[in-house]
């Protein structure tokens, strides 16, 4: 419920309105539902993961340049993001306008070679009805990559919402919002990097 | 698809719902016409984000649910009656045992507990909405869309009958085609969302929302215990969210995390079921027992005894909920090592629980005790919860679960703990909030009918089968022989069963007749009450809840100030406006949204899930877009309100 409030002058502008902390608080704690699931889901890939019927193994198709690309774009996505936060607490929405793009760019390039991937994989003989272990792995990396296309269309609205509006304590709180979510599915891909693809091929290579 | 198979056919009792339904909405339909209450309806109710009326709301549809899950109850026991009873075939007796164990947790237990959070726990702790009012009506919708979709499958379609476990590869494509199976997983996954929303809506307001001087270690043990319940639903529901997608990928997209083929593993729903299944327990009992610290300490006209101690345990329990769901299948072959860990984390639960009874029982210790409805409740809870927990410890005990797994011992240890722990709470609860909510009591002298009709019968239906259980009945069966010799306590479960059944039909009568004759309430403070809620000046508070925040100094902050005669009284200085979130139809829209997403995913009609996802999307964005920043009620409005003279 908003007030009017007297702020210390270095109080950052999302944090500034009792709307906007509630909301950031209660989006942390979403991202702890969402540990959660990942969790759950990492922990059926792990199960999962040799039971590989008459398919092909994981390691077997897994390309570490794709995974490389991927990676790089996902990571760098989220530095960009993080300027862009950092220029919206200047108070300057075109360079915040300016990174976020280029943070939706690399999330479009990511999605891109992701899908690649996939269509590759499927290509090879292995899509989501192969094996259990190829169950796994398609709804694990599918429902990140999910996230991430959700992220896309999400913060084109609030980047819409900023420039119709400039940059409020509303505003602001919604771009460091979905920010705190892109970092969030950069950090799941890490997990992924290691748990999938690193000991996937470590396995299946040796 | 024809229409015979859309539609349910060719049992007589389904006829008899399909005719009552029909009547019941043409009824309904003909009275809201007749009076002109559709728009009383959308702006009162439909539309509301008051965290009051949704909690009503959420318990008018549990008592409901009650109803649906008891007739399905009493039909099965109906059935079991005598030996080899031609009552109902098997495929029917499987469907309502399914949805019987399914509505009476996920539709009834969580949302009659989760409408008593609604409406105390804002009051509890001096605030005068949830932290997001709005995202409380998109549970509520979720909640019940899910609750709808679930229930109408009995006539459209037929209703799933892999258990309410539904374990896997039973509730397969191969072993239950067809619409039922497709019934709970997207009925469950729809009210699930607003779960989680729940969790996540009351955890921030208890962290935030508290009046000032309220510290941790002062809320009331209602709010307590809905806190440690809200951080359970955000660990556990994920858990729900993800078993559920992956059972429908298999059943939709041919994946094969559950299934036979493709070297899935079935037992790994098992284990997903339960890692979200056992903390769900304690989602439905640790709210009871948040009822019953407020009620026994109000009748004992005593502060809590233990009240730290009682914290604790129930984060302990909290804790140990996550660490125990293989007991739910010792006899599944993990090994002697595995059960070993499981059992001892399973009769560890046990002392912290025992630390709550022993704090109750000595909470009453050379207190005051009255015995109100509320206050029988809880003593009832006290005896019978203790027989449902000792039982829960022999079958802790993984080598003897063997013998126990699986039958009617194991029937009538949970119905022991869910209905004396959470039955009995939701009832408690009820009544000793009903003043709050409805401005008047219900009947005393009904109400103690009730609780020894219901306690009695209770007893009288469980309590045997205890002893079927031992001499090896299984659950599940739709019948049995003859020379099983089960015959004559089975006749005595059905009797008690009826009698509950009867019991319920008197608390309704209650209600009715409390509503025509009761007494009004005059004060806030209808039960001499200890907490916050009860220090309203008008029985019912009014939208905004408190015309000034309190300031709280300690625990029992309203009880000690009426002993110390230093209950404020407000005058027109005090008054401020007040700030409030406006209604919203948008909730109600995108929860139908979401009956037609999950109405097309049954069917496998994927045009149709394709439109409901639009919906809920468009609902979403539309919502992004809104900036709504709420309005102020009026100084002069407040005072009216509060009949404060200038």
């Amino acid at each position: 419920m908003a007030h009017a409030e007297t702020h210390d002058p270095n109080t950052p502008l999302e944090y500034r309105s009792e709307v906007g902390r509630l909301n950031i608080l209660g989006f942390w704690i979403f991202l702890g539902a969402e540990i959660a699931l990942f969790a759950t889901l990492f922990a059926t890939y792990m199960v999962l993961t040799h039971r590989i019927a008459d398919g092909p193994a994981l390691g077997e198709l897994f390309e570490v340049k794709s995974l490389l690309i991927q990676t790089f774009l996902l990571l760098t996505s989220s530095f960009t993001c993080g300027l862009a936060v950092h220029e919206m607490r200047r108070h300057n929405v075109k360079g915040l306008m300016l990174w976020m793009i280029i943070t939706l760019g690399l999330g479009l390039g990511f999605l891109y070679f992701e899908i690649q991937e996939f269509l590759h994989f499927i290509h090879e003989g292995a899509n989501i009805g192969t094996s259990a272990a190829w169950s796994g792995f398609f709804v694990l990396v599918g429902t990140h990559g999910a996230h991430v296309t959700f992220g896309i269309f999400w913060v084109t609205m609030v980047l819409i919402q900023v420039a119709k509006r400039g940059l409020t304590p509303a505003t602001s709180a919604k771009v460091f919002i979905t920010s705190l979510y892109w970092h969030f599915l950069d950090v799941v891909w890490i997990f992924i990097f290691t748990a999938v693809y690193l000991m996937g091929m470590v396995m299946h290579h040796g | 698809m024809k229409w015979d198979e859309f539609f349910v056919t060719g049992d007589p009792l389904i006829y008899g719902a399909d005719v009552s339904i029909v009547l019941t909405m043409a009824g309904i339909l003909f009275y809201m016409t007749r009076y002109k209450k559709w728009k009383w309806l959308w702006t009162e109710w439909l539309t509301t984000v008051d965290h009051k009326k949704l909690g009503i709301m959420y318990i008018v549809s549990a008592v409901l649910m009650l109803f649906r899950g008891g007739v399905d109850a009493l039909l099965m026991r109906t059935q079991l009656a005598v030996p080899e009873a031609k009552f109902l075939d098997s495929q029917h007796y499987n469907e309502i045992f399914t949805t019987h164990g399914t509505i009476m947790i996920i539709f009834m237990a969580m949302p009659f507990l989760i409408g008593i959070i609604n409406v105390v726990v804002p009051l509890q702790i001096g605030a005068r909405d949830v932290a997001y009012p709005y995202l409380n009506a998109v549970s509520f919708w979720t909640f019940f869309i899910g609750a709808m979709l679930f229930n109408i499958s009995f006539v459209i379609g037929g209703s799933p009958s892999a258990g309410w476990t539904s374990y896997m590869p039973l509730a397969s494509n191969e072993l239950s085609p067809g619409p039922g199976q497709n019934y709970y997983l997207w009925g469950l996954q729809i009210a699930g969302i607003g779960t989680l929303l729940t969790g996540i809506n009351f955890l921030v307001t208890i962290l935030k929302m508290r009046a000032p001087g309220m510290t941790l270690f002062r809320m009331p043990m209602f709010t307590w215990s809905s806190l440690v319940t809200m951080v359970i639903i955000i660990f556990a529901f994920p858990i729900l969210t993800v078993a559920l997608a992956l059972m429908s990928f298999d059943r939709l997209f041919g994946s094969h995390f559950f299934t036979l083929q493709g070297e899935g593993m079935d037992m790994l729903w098992a284990n997903l079921f339960w890692l979200w299944g056992h903390p769900e327990v304690y989602i439905v009992i640790l709210p009871a027992f948040g009822i019953f610290s407020e009620i026994i300490s109000t009748f004992s006209k005593k502060t809590l005894f233990g009240y730290k101690a009682m914290i604790w345990s129930m984060l302990l329990i909290a804790g140990y909920s996550f660490l125990v769901w293989v007991h739910h299948f010792f006899t599944m072959g993990s090994g002697a090592a595995v059960n070993s860990v499981f059992s001892i984390t399973t009769m560890a639960i046990g002392i912290p629980t025992g630390v709550k009874i022993f704090n109750w029982l000595f909470t009453m210790y050379r207190g005051k005790i009255q015995f109100t409805t509320p206050m029988l409740w809880s003593l009832g809870f006290i005896v019978n919860f203790v027989v449902g927990g000792v039982t829960g410890v022999m079958l802790a005990m993984a080598a003897a679960d063997y013998q126990y797994h699986n039958t009617y011992f194991l029937v009538s240890h949970f119905h022991y703990v869910l209905i004396a722990g959470t039955v009995f709470g939701c009832f408690a609860g009820l009544i000793y909030w009903y003043p709050k909510m409805f401005g008047y009591k219900l009947n005393e002298r009904i109400g103690k009918w009730v609780f020894w009709l219901f306690t009695i019968g209770f007893n009288v239906c469980f309590m045997p089968q205890y002893f079927l259980g031992l001499d090896g009945m299984p659950r599940r069966v739709y019948t049995y022989s003859e020379e099983s010799g089960w015959g004559p306590l089975n006749m005595l479960s059905t009797i008690g069963g009826f009698m509950m059944g009867i019991a319920f039909l008197v608390l309704v009568y209650n209600m009715y007749y409390s509503f025509r004759f009761a007494k009004r309430e005059t004060t806030g403070d209808a039960w001499g009450g200890r907490t916050l809620e009860w220090s309203t000046p008008a029985a019912m508070p009014p939208f905004y809840n408190f015309a000034k925040i309190p300031e709280v100094t300690g625990l029992d902050h309203f009880w000690r100030q009426k002993q110390e005669g230093k209950v404020e009284k407000l005058t027109a200085k005090d008054i401020k406006k007040i700030h409030m979130p406006n209604n919203s139809g948008v909730p109600f829209i995108m929860g139908s949204f979401f009956f037609v997403l999950g109405f097309g995913f049954v069917f496998d009609w994927m045009w149709m899930a394709i439109i409901g996802l639009i919906g809920v999307i468009g609902t979403l964005i539309y919502r992004s877009f809104e900036y709504d920043d709420g309005y102020y009620v009026s100084v002069e409005e407040v005072i009216e309100t509060e009949k404060i003279s200038k």
